[in-house]
């Protein structure tokens, strides 16, 4: 009965003398049983006590995540975690993190350093061996030049019109001028802006010569490839040069001198490539270097990590206690179940003892002010339903936990719609290969699809198993059905009938042993059948799941020592539904049981719309005419009796209490004046009470209710739908895929059959239709069955525990 | 279209207006600054606002903080943010996205533009820009000598270009040229921006018309105040006014001939918007003028979120992060030099927002 209702719960208050506080909380967060209030709400959170060690681990969470980020980078993933590792205080760790963080930070500069020197020298190359391109041929030297005079020449003759004197200057200017060029590489994407920088800069009186680069040139910063292209401009006069400069500067273009000489060139490019090649023995050197510093910080990041975790878990927790007056204890409130009182008291004994302190931690329980958190002690089969259930809402302290029935109601209205046991047997493997794996899994990092199947393997376990008990009853295996439970119990007169209907078909033995007749398989009337035997079915399912709900409400009632919800709320709800879908399910069992003809629909229609009319040939059972009109009566009754009296009768109530209080003030001057002091809680909770609301929401239950029945029951109606869907969509593969290629006598396309069929067996039926199957099983339980009982406003209980610090961790 | 917004401004808008007000909702709140102002050292600051929007951006800061690193990031935080909305928008949105930005792109011309002609290092100019401002050649600023070359070289390439045909001199840059030219450079882009706010009409139009006259307004009292006791002649002062807003024209008239603050005051005590702020100040007191222009604004822009369907929520939006940096600023840098009484002292105009907040 663990799971029934939560745990009961103690508020209780620690008194703990500073110096074994640390030490108490380490080993509470150990145990993991004690939520605690946060009794400083009100101050930020660097105004609490323990806010410079919070700090502290922040800064030390910072840098593990540096290095993480830096090994991430450095691509290094084979190293073996030591076996030993020396067990480190947090102070020692901090000296030891800022240590190796400057030492990274120092390597990662020089390599950074290093990277540009290299960078400098390898675009230096890239410049001589491209530019002395455009340079070295005298005669294409010439020729720009040629070009450029033409320029100035064209220009000239447009200035000839203007002035006779400057046409003389011209060739004189032309004569001295001579033409200096500037080298240099820019990043590909600047290149076109820098043309036409240098275009308008120059008064278009250069020439721009181009040329890629045929490397690309890691970005020290980035660490990204670049392209870059070289360039060659060439001008003449010395101001232009430094706008060139100047402009190149602004475009992160580096320029470099090349000589024009060719034997300098030849000289400076050896010269280069010498100390290029020193250069990369030099860079690696470095990587080797600083590649073995992470290796050795990979091997304990981990743990580091988690220790850091945990530290800074601690000194968050000790932020919610409170100093008490003398600034010798602090004082800290949580919530524990009572069971485990016992044991945190002895915890927090050792704590003193191990921190070799004079005082003992006082622990001792207090009057709970709010609502205590539900704790549900759960292991890894009923985790997964409890998370279900959590979903929809978290029950309220002590509240009845609808997993309990859950566990057996959830697979199996699963499996009503996706009977078949063929699939089941694909759930089943898939499932067990899950549970197989699970020790393996449990300690791994999975994505979130395979995490949310792992989560759930004992849910998936449970609905393989049903839907293989379901699909025996439906007698389907992909399908097809078989004979295991002796043959069929209809024979064909002759036979021509072998695919007739069943009027060709007469019964000749005993009802088939368990589930559907195989015969019923491909006959013209398999539908009508099937739909009947299974829409009755789910009526049947959802009105006893229904009561089970209501039932469930009298619990809760029963619990809490609420009379009133018992006798004006179950009662009548109780009478209202079975009155009329309970006895529908009568008139079910009735007519399966006796094989009678009567129509349903009929019955219940008229049971309304004339209930003292004759039923004539629909009548099951003599008496059924009286049975009705009584049951139509209780069912009437039962509505105003659920609206009116609760809320009446709550009034009378609270008039009554607060009639005692008037009394009780008249007493004497001195009363009175405590009750202006403290006023009373009763009587502050008649101000709260407000009929009308209080009509207002009960007449709005009682509608829902009256609705709902009707609704929820034709809502059972989707396991008939969805059960239907699925056997029709697993016939339509079998019969117009497999059986179809099996037609033809050819190998590839009976393959290509077979394969279709997998796939659609496998993508269609066994996920989509699962995943739907899924969500309307949950539907149900989440609005049919728990809006009857499950009220679910209450708040889970987060202990303080290291272990669900290092889960939340791993995610 | 003023009026039909509703059925279709959805269709494009509806995404980014729905982001612009998520982003609103994350601004600090009054208690927010309560705490910050509480802080004893810029870690604290940087601790309290990791529980903010703007944690992720300073998490992985290594712990001796500067100033300029919180207000980089944070500023980082909203270029981050501008570029999303820019790369979501489609037109006309798109285009008002980016005349948000011309405002700084001309305070960072300015800026260049002053730092080279003190000879200071281009790198760390561009270091200092806004990069909300920044284009493309804004480095090759340096190069230019004039007006004229300035216009040439650069800015003919920025959408900057149409703004400078006013001011297109060949005279030398000197300091006064370039406070002019940021006037008028300001002038000019105030007056469009409104056209072209204008151009879109609807509540847009109405919104940004208060929002852009209330701004030219204030340019227009700061110019006056500045250029008293220069040798800046009535008429050039009277030339840098925008030509709307609610001093338009008369208003104008009268700024231009004033000598004194006093001059300014009486001038604007005319208009009942302005009376109100200028009433709070004391006489002869120009000091408190801005904070009140400051306080007056963030009023404005928050009271533009009330409407829905308009893009004025943008430029809203915008401006109150960027008055959010410089209260982080201010409260950054009152702690790191031990100034906590003086923390207080410049963050009414936040509060205010919060009030609306």
């Amino acid at each position: 009965m663990d799971l029934f209702r939560s745990e009961r719960m103690t508020l209780v208050q620690l008194i703990i003398p500073v110096e074994s506080a640390y030490c108490a909380v380490s080993y509470l967060g150990e145990f993991g049983l004690l939520q605690f209030r946060d009794l400083n709400a009100n101050k930020s959170p660097f105004q609490r006590t323990f806010a410079n060690q919070v700090k502290r681990c922040g800064e030390m969470a910072r840098k593990l995540q540096y290095f993480k980020d830096q090994i991430l980078k450095s691509g290094i993933t084979s190293f073996v975690s030591p076996t030993m590792q020396p067990d480190l205080e947090i102070e020692e760790l901090e000296i030891q993190l800022t240590g190796l963080e400057h030492e990274l930070d120092e390597i990662n500069h020089n390599d950074e350093k290093l990277r540009m020197a290299y960078n400098e020298l390898l675009e230096f190359k890239i410049v001589l061996q491209k530019a002395s391109g455009f340079l070295l041929p005298s005669k294409r030297d010439t020729y720009a030049e040629i070009e450029l005079g033409e320029n100035v020449h064209s220009n000239g003759n447009y200035l000839q019109t203007a002035s006779l004197l400057e046409e003389e200057v011209i060739p004189s200017t032309l004569e001295q001028s001579r033409l200096s060029s500037v080298s240099g590489i820019v990043c590909k994407s600047k290149r076109l802006m820098l043309e036409r920088m240098l275009f308008r800069a120059t008064r278009g009186n250069m020439l721009f010569n181009q040329s890629p680069a045929d490397e690309v040139i890691v970005d020290p910063s980035t660490s990204e490839m670049v392209e870059k292209v070289v360039f060659v401009v060439l001008f003449s006069g010395e101001q232009t040069r430094t706008k060139i400069l100047k402009v190149c500067e602004a475009f992160d273009a580096n320029c470099y001198p090349v000589p024009e000489d060719v034997t300098t060139q030849r000289h400076i490019i050896r010269e280069v490539l010498t100390r290029l090649s020193e250069m990369e023995r030099t860079l690696d050197a470095g990587l080797h270097h600083r590649n073995q510093a992470l290796i050795s910080i990979a091997q304990c990041q981990a743990k580091w990590a988690n220790m850091v975790r945990r530290e800074m878990a601690i000194y968050k927790t000790l932020n919610m206690l409170n100093f008490d007056v003398t600034k010798k204890c602090l004082v800290g409130e949580g919530w524990c179940p009572t069971s485990s009182k016992a044991k945190i008291q002895e915890i927090l004994q050792r704590a003193t003892y191990d921190s070799k302190s004079q005082l003992g931690v006082i622990l001792h329980e207090m009057e709970p002010t709010d609502s205590p958190p539900t704790y549900f002690r759960t292991n890894s089969f009923t985790k997964a339903f409890q998370e279900i259930v959590d979903a929809y809402g978290v029950a309220g302290y002590q509240e009845v936990n609808p997993t309990v029935y859950t566990i057996v109601t959830f697979p199996f209205l699963f499996a009503v719609m996706f009977g078949d046991w063929g699939h089941g047997i694909c759930l089943l493997l898939g499932a067990l290969a899950l549970l197989a794996l699970e020790r393996k899994l449990k300690n791994q990092e999975v994505g979130s699809f395979m995490g949310m199947l792992f989560a759930g393997r004992y849910v998936l376990l449970l609905m393989a198993v049903f839907t293989i008990y379901c699909g025996l009853i439906y007698n389907e295996f992909f399908s097809i059905p078989f004979d295991f439970f002796g043959g069929s119990a209809y024979k064909c007169r002759d036979d021509s009938c072998s695919t007739a209907h069943t009027m060709g078909l007469f019964k000749y033995r005993e009802p088939y042993a368990f589930g559907v007749d195989p015969r019923w398989r491909g006959s013209r009337s398999e539908l009508p059948f099937l739909n009947s035997l299974k829409m009755k079915m789910s009526i049947l399912l959802g009105v006893v799941q229904m009561n089970l709900g209501i039932l469930l409400s009298y619990f809760n009632a029963r619990f809490f020592g609420k009379q009133l919800d018992i006798r004006y709320q179950f009662l009548p709800q109780m009478i209202f539904l079975n009155s009329l879908f309970g006895y529908l399910s009568m008139l079910i069992v009735v007519k399966w049981c006796s094989g009678s003809q009567a129509d349903l629909y009929h019955v219940m229609i008229y049971m309304f719309l004339s209930p003292t009319d004759d039923l004539g040939e629909n009548q099951l059972f003599r008496g059924q005419k009286q049975l009705q009109i009584f049951l139509l009566l209780l069912a009437l009754t039962a509505v105003p009796w659920m609206l009116f009296p609760k809320p009446f009768i709550k009034r009378k109530l609270r008039q009554e209490s607060f009639q005692g209080c008037e009394y009780r003030r008249l007493g004497g001057s001195e009363v009175d004046d405590d009750m202006d002091n403290e006023p009373d809680p009763s009587n502050q909770r008649y101000g709260d009470f407000n009929f009308s609301e209080a009509f207002v929401h009960q007449m709005i239950h009682c509608i829902e209710f009256v609705l709902g029945a009707v609704s929820n029951t034709a809502s059972y109606l989707r396991l008939w739908a969805l059960s239907l869907a699925h056997s029709e969509l697993s016939t339509v593969f079998y019969e117009r895929i497999l059986l179809l290629a099996w037609g033809y006598d050819n190998f590839i396309i009976r393959l290509g059959g077979l394969a279709t069929f997998a796939f659609t067996t496998a993508f269609i039926l066994l996920m989509m239709e699962t995943l739907s199957a899924f969500l309307h099983a949950l539907r149900l339980h989440w609005v049919e069955f728990q809006n009857k009982f499950y009220h679910g406003n209450g708040h889970k209980f987060r202990p303080f525990s290291f272990s669900s610090l290092t889960e939340e961790g791993g995610h | 279209m003023y009026g039909f917004e509703a059925l279709t401004f959805n269709i494009h808008g509806g995404y980014l207006e729905a982001i612009v007000r998520g982003h609103r909702a994350t601004l600090l709140t009054a208690s927010d600054y309560n705490n910050l102002c509480q802080c004893e050292t810029l870690d604290d600051i940087k601790m309290h606002l990791s529980a903010t929007e703007y944690g992720p951006y300073l998490q992985n800061e290594p712990s001796p903080l500067h100033t300029t690193t919180i207000v980089e990031k944070c500023t980082l935080k909203l270029v981050d943010e501008y570029k999303h909305m820019l790369c979501q928008a489609t037109e006309p949105l798109s285009t008002f996205l980016e005349y948000i930005t011309y405002g700084h792109m001309i305070d960072n011309v300015v800026l260049i533009v002053t730092g080279t002609l003190h000879e200071r290092d281009v790198q760390e100019l561009l270091e200092k820009c806004h990069p909300l401002g920044m284009f493309d050649s804004i480095a090759s600023l340096a190069v230019a000598q004039n007006m004229s070359e300035l216009y040439r070289l650069v800015l003919v390439d920025t959408p900057l270009a149409p703004y400078f045909s006013q001011c297109i001199t060949s005279e030398d840059l000197d300091d006064m040229n370039i406070e002019i030219m940021r006037n008028t450079l300001y002038k000019a882009y105030l007056e469009d921006f409104y056209r072209f706010c204008q151009k879109l009409g609807g509540a847009t139009a109405e919104i940004m018309s208060d929002l852009l006259s209330f701004e030219a307004d204030r340019r227009a009292v700061n110019i006056t105040i500045n250029s008293i006791g220069t040798e800046l002649t009535r008429d050039d002062r009277r030339k840098l006014y925008s030509n709307f807003g609610l001093l338009y024209p008369y208003g104008h008239e009268e700024l231009a001939v004033c000598e004194d603050i006093d001059q300014v005051r009486g001038a604007m005590e005319k208009y009942p918007p302005y009376q109100s702020l200028f009433s709070k100040l004391s006489y002869g007191e120009s000091q408190l003028l801005d904070k009140a222009f400051y306080e007056e604004e963030v009023k404005r822009l928050c009271l533009a979120f009330e409407q829905q369907f308009h893009y004025a929520v943008f430029f809203a939006y915008m401006r109150l992060r960027e008055q959010e940096i410089r209260n982080l600023m201010w409260i950054s840098e009152c702690v790191a030099q031990n100034q906590k009484s003086r923390v207080s002292k410049d963050l009414l105009a936040s509060s205010s927002k919060n009030g609306a907040n």
